[in-house]
């Protein structure tokens, strides 16, 4: 039984059918789904979720998708651990990570896209296509290749080589934009207008994006169904932030926890922290900027969600840190060092933001807090490459035992 | 043709006449739809209607002015 009744302008509140689109046509606004939350109240509860499949499909009930088999490769119900090593250097005693770098493309794209894969199969769309700098390009294109589905994936020319294999090696036809950011993003703003493809991000947005919201409802059922004090969330567009916050409020307006206490917490890389900025200047208005940093997979100057972000941060009395590029390398390594998680800058912004918070007093000590670890070290390992060191030595013991020696380690 | 974009307006051009002059200077339809001003900073989502040719001249020379133009639903490209 599918619940979602509507798409709705979060700007003048008009309706539309259940359509690819993601602009209001009478104010250019954002559009997003509308439940029928009476009806799933009815259907839903903790027994029925725990009995569902272990991916983002066991929350079936509260994403925009109609009957009929979904397109999975198996996204989400990633582990929630708890980060003893790390917390006791932080000062945190009830620290969590939300490990997302073991999705099926190792990144929380892949929550997003099979949700809109599935969607677009529904549609009748053939094609997918999305633009991005790597995660977004990888999950769309492994699942076009399980959908059946055509793909075609815009990168720009400049892209890491270990990015555009991630996403080649499955078929899609790959598209290298010659051109700066600015042109790349303006190419496929007409593109997505000039082609009936299934954008994920352009007129299948406001379905995509609900896939986000799993990230909530897992955290909220693997802390055995309570939402935690502190949730910690690296901003690009503000999609995932929102829907984190929404996905919570929504277990909660369903009766399926009691209270959502949640101050949200956003992190940005300093190089592209329009949305931070914004917070920090205590106005609702993003001003876009050109993206200045090595978390490439937060890039985004001028972000479709800054202000509800904003919005979200206002209602959960959550905070906003920059951190700068060395802090998101520093970042990589304390979380790879202290929990054995070699995640990608987007996880060292939100390592290194959160050690801010926890040095500033805005956690507190005994607070039961997650972090949210989004995509997997091995796509950006460009950025480290300089700080790992090794011991160059001979094939002999001799040459082994100078090492040890040379290094104090004897 | 039809395109929908964000202009976003640096403090010193808030109090220039940008949207009247492609619409005088180059022959482009101009329909605001959603807009945040003040008198030192802001922006202006609109439609544009016009030939290609003269939209892309008109956009060109807004950019020159200093305004920043964007896609009205945000970035595209994502990471
Ligand atoms: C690894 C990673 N984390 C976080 C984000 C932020 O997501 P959003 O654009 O929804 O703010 C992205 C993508 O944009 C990402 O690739
Ligand atoms: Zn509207």
């Amino acid at each position: 039984m599918a619940f979602a009744t509507a798409l709705r302008c979060r700007e003048c509140s008009r309706e539309y059918p259940l359509e690819p689109m993601n602009i209001c046509e009478w104010c250019f606004g954002p559009c997003e789904v509308v439940y029928d939350y009476e009806a799933i109240r009815k259907q839903i509860s903790r027994k029925s979720i725990e009995a569902g499949p272990l991916t983002v499909w066991r929350y079936r009930d509260l994403l925009p998708v109609g009957d009929g088999p979904v397109v999975d490769l198996h996204a989400g119900y990633t582990p929630l651990l708890k980060a003893d090593n790390l917390g006791r250097m932080l000062g945190l005693d009830n620290l969590y990570l939300k490990n997302d770098c073991v999705n099926p493309t190792y990144s929380f794209k892949d929550r997003v896209v099979t949700v809109a894969a599935t969607i677009a199969r529904q549609m009748g769309f053939d094609t997918l296509a999305c633009a991005s700098t790597g995660n977004l390009a990888g999950a769309v294109a492994a699942h076009a290749a399980k959908a059946g589905m055509k793909a075609y994936v815009f990168i720009p020319a400049d892209l890491e080589k270990v990015k555009v294999v991630g996403a080649a090696i499955y078929g899609p036809t790959v598209v290298a934009v010659n051109g700066s950011y600015d042109d790349v993003n303006r190419l496929c703003s007409e593109v997505a207008d000039n082609y009936r493809w299934a954008f994920v991000n352009v007129n299948i947005r406001p379905y995509y994006a609900e896939g986000s919201k799993t990230l909530g409802y897992e955290v909220v059922e693997q802390l055995g169904w309570r939402a935690p004090d502190h949730a910690i969330v690296p901003v690009a567009s503000g999609s995932l932030l929102t829907k984190v916050w929404k996905g919570m409020n929504e277990f909660k307006d369903l009766g399926l926890i009691s209270e959502v206490k949640t101050r949200m917490h956003m992190v940005q890389p300093l190089g592209c922290s329009p949305v931070v900025t914004a917070h920090a200047e205590g106005v609702m208005s993003v001003k876009p900027v050109k993206p200045n940093t090595i978390a490439k997979s937060l890039a985004i100057g001028n972000p479709a969600d800054g202000y509800y972000a904003l919005k979200v941060l206002k209602e959960s009395h959550g905070t906003a840190t920059a951190v700068t590029d060395p802090e998101v390398i520093e970042g990589i390594h304390l979380l790879a060092r202290t929990e054995g998680i070699f995640a990608e800058t987007a996880a060292g912004v939100v390592i290194s933001g959160l050690r801010k918070l926890a040095q500033s007093g805005a956690i507190g000590k005994h607070d039961l807090t997650v972090a949210y670890i989004t995509g997997n070290g091995l796509k950006t390992q460009e950025v480290v490459e300089d700080s790992v060191k090794t011991w160059p030595v001979q094939p002999t013991l001799a040459s082994f035992r100078h090492a040890l020696a040379a290094h104090g380690h004897a | 043709m039809k395109q929908k974009v964000k202009f976003t307006f640096p403090p010193k051009l808030v109090q220039e006449p940008v949207i009247y002059k492609l619409g005088v200077d180059f022959h482009v339809v101009t329909n605001i739809r959603r807009a945040d001003v003040d008198d030192t900073q802001g922006w202006v989502v609109l439609e544009l209607e016009g030939t290609q040719r003269d939209i892309k001249r008109g956009l060109d020379w807004v950019r020159e002015k200093g305004v920043r133009v964007d896609p009205v639903s945000g970035d595209v490209v994502e990471g």
